[in-house]
């Protein structure tokens, strides 16, 4: 006996006004939600899946309108509904919760008036015991100390703090719909996992229903029981969530879960099928038994210190217990790690944010000073020489790097071409724009960008091109050392798997060796051979990317392994 | 420099909807960040023809602009009188065919006088935004760039001259420099330091540890070599939109000082002076002497920030399709 | 919450420090001779010789600079030539003209403003969002005295509808006993509404003048800065849990959307006291502003000086008022603080 279907989406076409005329951002969409189910909406960046939901609120922007089909809540006809009825529904029978649960707070209002308001326009509290519901709402979520959050302005949480607040908001008046549109987005993994497990417990103890937006399809298929998926404005595919993964039907789904990153994979299977991928670069065994096997990159004891901020000094004291120590008025970003890259070695770095990865990564780069340690590199200890005037030295050209958002790395000024050369004008031996742009044509062809494109700007190039420009000008100088600072994060999974294995081929090629920086262990699976684990600016694992990621040593590597959603296999 | 947070909201908002929108763009998520890219690049000129297609109001300006440098330049030859011959046989008479804006007190034509007028004021107003985009330009793009010691000073003229209600200030410095046009250019251009210096100092600071300029330090770019290639064509487009705003804001700042008698004395034309001259016969019905340069004062401004508005979204590459 | 007032008032020391330096250096570095300034074009040398004496001008600079702190101090500003009385008592005497006028034209284009520009946000394409538009262009292009003149000709020499532009009060009504010095709050204390009427009829024409004047950059950065916050995350958030209309904008877009208001009426303050000067002109309104031209006319410089310090000093505590109005708005800053 199937449950009875509470939301019911039919042939739903979302049209938006824009400067250059009308564009259907949705067509023909068909989508169904049962009485206490979970499905999960997945697509990449275009698809549509927000906006569906946005037309099943009724809260599209003022340039969108539903053009055609119908939307069915509970009976009632969404799209001929009144304003009027639309907002009793809103929050009181579906409810929603969003990206960046911060700036979803009102940064002015108390969190607990905030919940407040949402009780009192839905009659479900009184003035008189409004604050106490509000607690209770708080409590539910699993806020430690819900009476004194309940003063809290939002500025004053921490992030999944704040994403507590927010689901307790969508939840306050027990909707029989949650959408939630990606939730977790920007969210550490561990802080993913608490998250969605909460928002699973929350929902199934009611028999809430539950739409979960996101690009990530291991996540969907983690936490769902069926799964749509969505390109370009279309549905391509609805199923279960456990034949989506053993027998994906449509062309498309099964690229974008060739593409996830995931156990028992390898780099190229992440590539879709009908792909023409040249064989992985050859390596002579006789080579490397010859080649040198000192460390490249010696990292001894290296720490960062900055000085504590006013603001965080008196909240912590705020929330202090009394007999807690006062902190010190220093804070230790990087407190004394020392690791070594060998030459030719693809080493990771991961930890969660706030670890101390990115200001690590920085050091070695040597955009940043460290407050003492060193940094060797090939023998010099290029620590020694101070950031700012680093630029100068002969060694910048040996240490590059990628950065993680392709925008912000580019000049908005700069045409491709002139972003890739930059580093050739300054630092080689070429002179003369023939030399130059005939190097560059060279580079963009390594990292397959073709060469018409050289003298687009960044606003005119997609978001896999805008990255292959960031590689072309990193590896301008055949550097030794390249630095990835979470250079895939920004992208869209088909386009990261490529990404990943031009990587993987520039490496092997060129022989450089690369520090890895991320989050996401599934891929640093995938490209390193070793692994670091950071927590709190310390080391808390090291190890080959096997010995971490399959038989980890330190409970807190176990947490993190253990919070990846694992899709059913 | 100042406590208030939000202040960069405030230069935002100030100079106007584009940024708001995209703000709200921004904030409402979205993919318009990921989609691919339009295939053509079109050049300046195609884009100013499409923008001034778009919103006529621009093309006014531009229409108005060219009249005001029109005469400004040609004045004294294209106007019908001689401005400073005086006729107290056609004192005070109203506009007519024989004299379109009607004649003062002491007979002289105002139209004439009008279009000469336009020659002093655009010189002030040019001649201080001038000084003041390269004084509170580079200064405040440094100061945000580099930070330190050079922040800290720059920081505390730019204070210290805010803490002046701008307009007694510039009287004061006026009257202490001396009653010259020169020093009205000066004053104008000290008592506009402070916005320039904020905003150029906003951008780069901004901008300072931004990807590309992080990536232009990895390149081997020395930090006054990025302060020059990468940090200053970046914000040329918004030091241009509010150096039109401010030429607007220069001509009014001229005209309230000769109002009151200061820099520009009788029988120099001077827009502002006209007034001050008309404003005793207003209560006597003759509206023309003082409306006239009075409207032409307020046409100029118009003029200048529409101007700003359309030069801006002329300017950002961003918006160029 | 008396400390956090407290900080910000010694934050605003170095900004008087600089004024009290500039106003010093403004004097100092004349061209020619600061004396013969002091003394007036009617000066003979001895005369000339004797002011430099008695203001210690003979002195080296630093010494005098420490005279004229000194002198700050006791409340000296020295003497006006023209009306042989101590500039401070003058300026004492003609401020309240000027606070009333200004304070008029400010309430009068807040009320007016700031719905607008609400209206204009929430109702975008509508007419208000048009009319609010063109306010706002228009105004910033007016000069100040022009409108001044401009409603002078409209509405006393076309339609007599307002009286002379003479002043506070006409010949024949006196002001009212003094309280606060402003005449329509002490005409209305002393139960006169004769001439509470009389100087509400002056008072309007000159406050309406200032009024227009700010309207625009007011009426401009409340819409734009309501347009942002309407279309940021959390009144997203507010509206998908079924808020109304009226509580999402009340209660959650206009709070935050004031806090760039407030701080643009830091510079709506700047430009007003500066426009003050030139309506005071136009309207033979007897302020300090007046005051100022009167003695640049005739070249009597302390005045001239005594009205810039003064100004620059309410103008920084004005600028402490919008500090601490903002901090009670945010929270963010109070806590952080």
């Amino acid at each position: 006996m199937t449950a009875p279907t509470l939301l019911d989406v039919r042939d739903l076409t979302v049209e938006f006004m824009t400067r250059r005329g009308v564009v259907k951002a949705v067509q023909h969409v068909n989508i169904s939600v049962a009485k206490g189910e979970t499905v999960g909406i997945v697509g990449e960046s275009g698809s549509g899946k927000s906006v569906t939901s946005y037309a099943v609120m009724r809260i599209l922007d003022r340039a969108g309108k539903i053009a055609d089909g119908a939307i069915t809540f509970s009976g009632i006809d969404v799209r001929d509904a009144p304003e009027k009825e639309m907002r009793d529904l809103r929050g009181r029978e579906m409810s929603m919760i969003f990206q960046s649960p911060r700036t979803a707070l009102n940064p002015i209002r108390k969190v607990g008036d905030q919940i407040g308001d949402v009780l009192l326009q839905h009659v479900q509290a009184q003035p008189s015991d409004v604050k106490e519901k509000a607690i209770e709402a708080l409590r539910k979520v699993r806020i430690a100390r819900p009476e004194e959050r309940y003063h809290a302005y939002p500025f004053e949480l921490s992030g999944g703090m704040c994403q507590r607040v927010v689901i307790a908001l969508a939840l306050a008046c027990q909707p029989q719909l949650l959408i939630a549109d990606e939730p977790t987005t920007g969210l550490d993994v561990t802080t993913q996992k608490a998250v969605m497990d909460l928002v699973v417990e929350l929902t199934r103890e009611r028999g809430m229903s539950t739409i979960l937006i996101t690009h990530d399809l291991g996540l969907a298929a983690a936490y769902c029981d069926k799964v749509v998926v969505m390109e370009k404005g279309k549905v391509v595919e609805t199923a279960a969530s456990a034949t989506i993964f053993k027998s994906p039907q449509h062309a498309y789904t099964r690229k974008l879960m060739r593409a996830t990153p995931r156990i028992g994979v390898s780099l190229r299977d992440l590539l879709p099928e009908d792909m023409p991928v040249p064989p992985p670069p050859v390596t002579d065994p006789a080579e490397e038994k010859l080649e040198d096997k000192s460390p490249l990159l010696v990292v001894s004891n290296l720490v960062k210190e900055y000085p504590r901020q006013g603001a965080s000094g008196s909240l912590a004291s705020f929330f202090r217990k009394k007999n807690e120590l006062p902190e010190p008025a220093t804070f230790r970003a990087v407190d004394g790690i020392s690791f070594e890259i060998k030459r030719g070695e693809s080493v990771g770095l991961v930890g969660e944010s706030g670890c101390g990865k990115s200001t690590t990564s920085m050091m070695v780069m040597r955009l940043l000073d460290p407050t003492s340690g060193s940094v060797m590199f090939d023998g010099e200890d290029i620590g020694a020489i101070p950031a700012r005037e680093f630029a100068k030295s002969a060694m910048r050209k040996r240490i590059q790097m990628v950065f993680q958002d392709p925008t912000e790395s580019l000049n908005p000024r700069f045409t491709a071409m002139r972003a890739i050369a930059d580093p050739i004008l300054r630092m080689s031996d070429i002179k003369g724009s023939d030399a130059v742009r005939a190097r560059c044509e060279e580079l963009a062809r390594q990292v397959g960008l073709p060469v018409e494109l050289l003298d687009r700007f960044p606003h005119q190039l997609s978001g896999g091109q805008k990255a292959r420009v960031g590689i072309a000008r990193a590896i301008a100088l055949s550097p030794e050392l390249v630095i990835l600072d979470e250079p895939t994060a920004a992208l869209d999974v088909s386009v990261q798997a490529v990404v990943l294995n031009l990587l993987e081929d520039l490496k092997q090629k060129l022989g450089m060796s690369y520090l890895f920086v991320s989050h996401d262990l599934n891929v640093v699976r995938l490209l390193c051979d070793r692994v670091i684990v950071m927590r709190a600016g310390k080391i808390v694992e090291e190890g080959s990317a096997e010995a971490v990621m399959d038989r980890p040593k330190s409970d807190y590597t176990k947490e993190l392994l253990a919070a990846i959603p694992h899709p059913p296999l | 420099m100042n406590q208030r947070p939000d202040l960069d909201t405030a230069h935002i908002a100030a100079t106007d909807t584009p940024l708001a929108a995209a703000a709200i763009a921004a904030a409402a998520g979205s993919a318009v960040a990921k989609s691919p890219a339009p295939p053509k690049q079109t050049s300046v000129f195609a884009h100013a023809r499409y923008v001034i297609s778009e919103n006529p109001v621009t093309g006014l300006a531009f229409g108005l602009f060219l009249l005001i440098s029109v005469c400004a330049i040609f004045g004294p030859w294209i106007a019908p009188y001689d401005p400073l011959a005086s006729n107290t046989m056609a004192a005070l008479q109203p506009p007519s065919a024989k004299h379109w804006f009607g004649t003062d007190q002491l007979g002289r034509d105002i139209l004439s006088r009008v279009m000469v007028a336009a020659r002093l004021d655009m010189f002030i107003a040019v001649a201080s935004v001038a000084l003041v985009f390269a004084l509170g330009g580079l200064s405040g793009t440094a100061a945000g760039f580099f930070g330190g010691w050079t922040d800290r000073i720059v920081g505390r003229i730019a204070d210290t001259i805010m803490a002046f209600p701008l307009f007694v200030l510039a009287m004061g410095i006026v009257a202490a420099l001396g009653n010259t046009v020169t020093n009205i250019v000066i004053a104008t251009a000290i008592i506009n330091f402070p916005l320039y210096a904020r905003v150029a100092r906003a951008e780069a600071n901004v901008r300072r540890e931004a990807g590309f300029v992080q990536a232009a330090r990895l390149s081997g770019n020395g930090e006054l070599r990025i302060l020059l290639t990468q940090i200053l064509p970046n914000i040329m487009p918004i030091m241009v939109v509010q150096m039109s705003l401010t030429m607007g804001y220069a001509i009014l700042n001229a005209a309230g000082l000769s109002f009151i008698g200061l820099g520009v004395r009788p029988p120099t034309p001077e827009w502002g002076i006209m007034v001050a001259e008309g404003a005793a016969f207003i209560v006597s019905g003759e509206w023309w002497i003082a409306f006239f340069p009075g409207a032409a004062l307020m046409l100029a401004v118009f003029c200048f920030n529409l101007l700003g508005d359309g030069l801006r979204d002329i300017v950002d590459p961003q918006r160029r399709t | 919450m008396i400390r956090q007032i407290g900080k910000r008032l010694a934050t605003t020391i170095p900004s008087i420090i600089g004024v009290i330096i500039v106003t010093f250096l403004l004097t100092r570095v004349l061209p020619g001779d600061p004396a013969a300034y002091f003394a007036g074009p009617a000066a003979t040398p001895q005369a000339i010789e004797d002011i430099r004496k008695s203001l210690g001008l003979d002195k080296s600079l630093p010494e005098q600079f420490v005279r004229y702190v000194t002198e700050l101090s006791r409340g000296d500003l020295g003497k006006s030539l023209t009306s042989g009385q101590p500039v401070r008592s003058d300026i004492a005497q003609r401020l309240p003209a000027s606070a009333e006028l200004t304070l008029a034209g400010l309430i009068i284009s807040i009320l007016i403003a700031v719905p607008l520009g609400i209206a204009a946000a929430v109702r975008q394409g509508s007419w208000i969002d048009h009319l609010c538009r063109m306010v706002a262009t228009a105004g910033v292009s007016l000069p100040v005295f022009f409108t001044g003149l401009i409603l002078v000709y409209v509405f006393y020499y076309l339609l007599g509808w307002s009286p002379a532009p003479l002043g506070r009060l006409d010949v024949f009504n006196s002001p009212p006993p003094h309280v606060t010095g402003f005449y329509l709050i002490d005409s209305l204390i002393a139960g006169d509404f004769e001439t509470f009427r009389a100087s509400l009829s002056q008072l309007i024409l000159p406050a309406a003048t200032l009024a227009i004047f700010s309207l625009a950059p007011i009426t401009r950065m409340t819409r734009a800065s309501m347009l942002a916050v309407l279309g940021s995350d959390f009144v997203r958030t507010a509206r998908a849990n079924g808020l109304t209309p009226r509580t999402v904008i009340v209660t959650y877009a206009f709070r935050n959307a004031m806090l760039p208001v407030i701080t643009t009426l830091g510079m709506v303050f700047s430009f007003l006291l500066g426009a003050n000067v030139l309506v005071e002109k136009v309207f033979a309104w007897p302020g300090i502003g007046s005051y100022a031209i009167e003695a640049l006319i005739a070249s009597d410089f302390a005045p001239v000086q005594g009205f810039v310090l003064v100004m620059a000093i309410m103008y920084v505590l004005l600028n402490l008022m919008i500090d601490l109005l903002y901090g009670v708005i945010d929270p963010r800053v109070r806590l952080e603080g």
